[in-house]
């Protein structure tokens, strides 16, 4: 019962750490944090292939294709 | 304490949109925009399939001989956002690349230097 | 300051969605389309998953219009990031260590087995063509992260790509002929919770798997070697 509340909490967390993050590296580990939660949060709604895309898509290729963008425009401006 | 409790989904979803909304909203840095844009994707899927979640229900799934079609949860929000969340990972391609395109042409991905200038 | 003067139409909309949210209520039967078809799926489909029933059979027109919003996503990432190919090689990388490349080898057939696995049961098991689809797209990751001597050729990508694309159609143009309307499930469906079951559905999984993995990794390709 308490579980739900514990996730969304560190979800939340997350989400602020992803907006107020100075460097883009960190912002998008924490975004990739996002996605983990939000996977455990839908196998807990009894969803479990929207969990399974959710955590092949969301934590691995979505912070890969973030973490090759960054590379090529060198951070930043 | 008991609305935290029943409606702890809705209100994770929909942190996550506002929060989303923000990055879009307040940041100059073209990468960032795009990451609050995968923020209000993840934030509305997690909305779509909070509704259809039955309590004590199970997954519509027919397995074994003890599962029946009354005690499942509703299953076309889940059938929805299983192919959503695939499309938003395209689409958060396509943004990476004119991003990169953006930074080769003008030599820097920040917005405010951006807005000012001309063909 | 200008961020202080957003948090105030932001706060009016929360305030007003919260107030919606009051209103519907959590964990209560909400529709009728969605009983209907958990009642009749195993019936009318043959496929024991009901999500898998939904995305191919009842709603499988959806479902063409999605693959089709995926290869233009596809088609846009290689159109952008196509000027300036001088090499196609990406410079200034070091070669990984004797243990790196090994543990990519060994792990590469595996991964592209467990997405084979996720499409082939999609009608059975969690899972499906989507999934299973970016499962496979992730063993090229790993084979470009870490031994980049292999290469997926954009020419296989692309071929793989438009032959699952044009078979799925081509599926849909022979339910028209064979049960008369477009994507019609006309094989026999067979005993529930077999592998040989559920008539077309698992030939259209198997196609979209195939497509999904093809896009995705071409997408990862386009991003990575266009040459810098």
């Amino acid at each position: 019962m308490i579980l739900p509340v514990l996730l969304t909490a560190v979800m939340l967390a997350g989400a602020l750490a992803a907006a107020v993050f100075r460097e883009p590296v960190s912002a998008v580990i924490a975004l990739g944090l996002v996605s983990l939660i939000a996977a455990v949060l839908f196998y807990l709604l009894q969803a479990p292939d929207v969990a399974m895309a959710e955590a092949a898509i969301g934590t691995g290729l979505t912070t890969a294709i973030f973490l090759i963008a960054i590379r090529r425009t060198e951070g930043g401006g | 304490m008991n609305f935290l409790y029943d409606y702890t989904y809705y209100l994770g979803a929909f942190g996550l949109v506002f929060i989303g909304l923000y990055v879009i909203l307040t940041r100059k840095n073209l990468i960032r925009v795009i990451i609050g844009l995968s923020l209000l994707e993840t934030g509305v899927n997690l909305f779509l399939v909070s509704l259809g979640y039955v309590r004590g229900g199970t997954a519509p799934i027919f397995s074994g001989s003890g599962t029946e079609a009354a005690g499942m949860v509703d299953p076309i929000p889940q059938a929805l956002v299983l192919t959503s969340i695939v499309i938003g990972m395209a689409v958060l391609a396509l943004a990476l690349s004119l991003a990169i395109r953006l930074y080769r042409h003008a030599g820097t991905i920040d917005l405010a230097k951006i807005r000012g200038q001309r063909w | 300051m200008r961020k202080i003067a957003l948090l105030v139409p932001l706060a009016v909309i929360a305030a007003g969605a919260l107030a919606v949210l009051a209103e519907i209520p959590f964990g209560d039967r909400k529709g009728e389309v969605g009983e209907y078809y958990l009642r009749e799926g195993r019936d009318q489909t043959g496929a024991v998953n009901i999500i898998t029933s939904v995305v191919v059979g009842y709603r499988g027109f959806d479902t063409l219009g999605e693959v089709t919003i995926l290869f233009t996503a596809a088609v846009g990432v290689g159109a952008v990031l196509k000027f300036a190919k001088k090499s196609g090689k990406d410079t200034g990388y070091r070669p990984s260590s004797l243990i790196l490349r090994t543990g990519c080898r060994l792990l590469f057939p595996l991964i592209i087995l467990v997405g084979a696995y996720i499409f082939l049961h999609g009608h059975l098991t969690p899972g499906g063509g989507f999934p299973g689809g970016a499962v496979m797209a992730s063993a090229w990751l790993l084979v470009y992260l870490g031994c980049r001597e292999r290469r997926i050729s954009a020419r296989a990508a692309g071929a793989v790509e438009s032959a699952s694309g044009a078979a799925f159609v081509l599926a849909g143009l022979a339910g028209l002929v064979g049960g008369g309307y477009f994507l019609a499930n006309f094989l026999p469906c067979g005993v529930a919770g077999t592998l040989f079951s559920a008539g077309i559905i698992p030939v259209i999984y198997v196609l979209i798997g195939f497509k999904v993995g093809a896009e995705l990794a071409g997408i990862i390709d386009n991003l990575l070697l266009e040459s810098g």
